[in-house]
């Protein structure tokens, strides 16, 4: 396997699995994008050969543990925050496997990732810090250059099981060029039957586009975009979906990138989409090179695409001297 | 990758790419009797340069693969076959879904199966290597996999690691089953050993558990052996696995049939014949 491409045509068309030849590539690839458990999903009832079979039953079972223990950190959070009466909305895996959403089934959750009012940081670091969450960074710069540029808390860990929360309070970094309305976001969020919320659905997909092209260097791309697919294809079915949708685009600031979603998610997973909203751009070539940017060994390719993508990461986080400062600090360690 | 080896240890199947041709043939000769591994492999081991230039610069080796540890330090490529060891080890550790795993040596007779199990140095490694050479069938001296449904232990006969002192309890076995002397390793000298013919043969068989045994090897230990409290053996259990948490409920109900259906007794010793004889001895009172 040259790139990751097998991987998007099997999570897009499942019934290719005949096509399969090297089952211990695709298996490989899927680890190494966290699409695992999703692909294994996917492949439920599919034939395909035996010992495959046995290892995509050991990965669902393995997806669902995964899927509990994330939910229950939900509700960890939830009872250490309840006294200070913050509105905590879900994000991203956790949003999606407690409100029981269509990217949930196999979908791997690292971290719980809660977004909260900015006017409501010190109460929410205050509750968990008591509730037996620690700092993981011990470095001070670390420390203050989350505290000041970032669009979350320092990472806290809990002691005692081992989990990590990031508390966001905000979209993208404070000093990110894009600019989206956390505090919208936040008031239109919606409440679970516990107590806990998610975003609306055009919110959601708007998150999920602004940490794919407006935030990150693409890391973990297949998978932030296989949401994405999932979620269209659930929300697509309302009425004046994709007016809001462009609507809702435009007021966070975030039109341009979530019209690279649509044909990205379209060109690889094949979801509908409005064409309209889609447009077209001759960049998405490069785009489609550093998702795809992974061997049959799970090894990162295209070293430089990589390199690219991660610098542009960067300058879309923060103003010219402040990275140049920050990529200094960085390489001083 | 340049080249790479498919590797079939009990039920587990093994992919490993290496930038080098030696680790990989030194792997191959060790493996050599295993039958071919065919199909998709549950894992897949990378042993890379731990910088481009070092594939030929001063070689380190990294280890990768489906699951890696972020702060795992290289190896000198002299040490590229524990490099690869290593590296099962952890996919097995960090990736296994199947199994209960237990940090544990395990051998069989009559179809039952006795657990050595304890912290480093215990000599769970070289007592169950000694027993696999006196009567008893080897199953492995890393991990025990424990099947939640079934309740029976699957071997899992890897070469076995050798280390410092218990090298020359096996001087007299055919060269042909050893790897290389690997010195200066972060564990000592290490000396990799393939299991005896019938551990290999037998590898598809698995087996009931009948005898927890928790060793403990000092130089001044009178021989001895006890009792250990139900609860005091799941605890400890609990720790000899890597998974049991992540296992969830599945863990859990593996765990407490082993230990509710298990004698359990703990040995102590000051040399391995005193060993040997007091697992002969608990094992025989076990009936």
């Amino acid at each position: 396997m040259r790139d990751a491409r097998l991987l998007t045509r099997i999570l897009a068309d499942p019934s290719q699995a005949s096509t399969v030849r090297d089952w211990t590539a695709l298996l490989c690839v899927a680890r190494a994008e966290a699409v695992a458990g999703t692909l294994a999903f996917r492949l439920d009832g599919v034939p395909v050969p035996a010992n495959v079979g046995a290892m995509l039953a050991d990965i669902r079972r393995d997806a669902a543990q995964a899927r509990t223990q994330a939910v229950w950190e939900a509700e960890m959070a939830r009872r250490a925050l309840a006294a200070t009466g913050v509105p905590i909305v879900l994000l991203k895996g956790t949003a999606y496997a407690t409100a029981d959403l269509t990217p949930a089934p196999g979908r791997s959750i690292g971290d719980l990732d809660i977004l909260v009012p900015r006017a409501a940081l010190a109460d929410v670091e205050e509750a968990l810090l008591a509730a037996g969450w620690e700092w993981v960074k011990e470095n001070a710069y670390d420390d203050l250059y989350y505290r000041r540029w970032m669009h979350e808390l320092p990472p806290l860990i809990h002691r005692e099981r081992d989990r990590m929360i990031d508390v966001h309070h905000t979209i993208l970094p404070l000093t990110a060029r894009r600019t989206p309305d956390a505090q919208a976001m936040i008031d239109d969020s919606v409440a679970l039957p516990n107590g806990l919320r998610v975003l609306a659905p055009e919110d959601m997909v708007l998150h999920a586009v602004a940490h794919l092209f407006a935030d990150g260097d693409l890391a973990g791309g297949l998978r932030n975009l296989w949401d994405i697919d999932r979620l269209l294809r659930a929300f697509a079915v309302a009425p004046d979906w994709w007016c809001r949708l462009e609507a809702r685009a435009r007021r966070h600031d975030l039109l341009a990138p979530t019209r690279r979603a649509l044909r990205l998610s379209a060109r690889f997973y094949e979801t509908p989409l409005d064409a309209g909203l889609a447009g077209r751009s001759a960049t998405d070539r490069l785009y489609a090179r550093r998702l795809l940017a992974r061997d049959g060994w799970g090894r990162p390719r295209r070293r430089g695409t990589r390199f690219g993508f991660y610098v542009r990461s960067h300058w879309l986080r923060m103003p010219p001297m402040m990275l140049a400062r920050h990529l200094l600090e960085k390489a001083r360690r | 990758m340049r080249h790479r080896l498919a590797l079939r240890i009990g039920p587990v199947a093994f992919r490993i790419g290496s930038a080098w041709a030696a680790p990989l043939a030194e792997l191959a000769r060790l493996y050599a009797p295993y039958p071919a591994a065919d199909g998709a492999a549950d894992f897949t081991v990378r042993l890379e340069p731990a910088a481009p230039w070092r594939r030929i610069i001063r070689p380190s080796v990294a280890i990768a693969g489906d699951y890696t540890l972020p702060d795992a330090a290289p190896l000198p490529l002299a040490q590229g076959l524990l490099a690869a060891e290593m590296g099962m080890n952890l996919q097995m550790a960090l990736g296994q879904k199947r199994f209960l795993l237990l940090h544990a040596g395990v051998v069989e007779r009559d179809g039952k199966a006795l657990i050595l199990t304890g912290p480093s140095g215990a000599g769970k490694s070289t007592l169950a290597a000694l027993l696999g050479t006196r009567g008893w069938r080897f199953m492995g001296d890393e991990f025990g996999l424990l099947d939640p449904e079934s309740g029976l232990l699957h071997p899992f006969p890897r070469a076995i690691s050798l280390k410092n002192a218990s090298l020359a309890l096996f001087d007299d076995v055919d060269p042909e089953r050893l790897g290389p002397v690997l010195r200066g390793t972060p564990k000592g000298t290490i000396r990799h050993l393939r299991p005896p013919a019938d551990a290999i043969a037998r590898m598809a068989h698995s087996a009931r558990p009948a005898l927890i045994l928790f060793p403990r090897f000092g130089r001044d230990l009178p021989a001895t052996q006890r009792p250990v409290g139900a609860a005091e053996v799941f605890v400890r259990l609990t720790q000899a696995s890597t998974n049991y948490v992540s296992l969830g409920e599945r863990g859990f109900g593996a765990l407490t049939a082993l230990v509710g259906g298990t004698p359990a007794r703990a040995i102590d010793y000051s040399s391995t014949e005193e060993a040997i004889g007091l697992v002969e001895q608990t094992w025989a009172a076990q009936g």
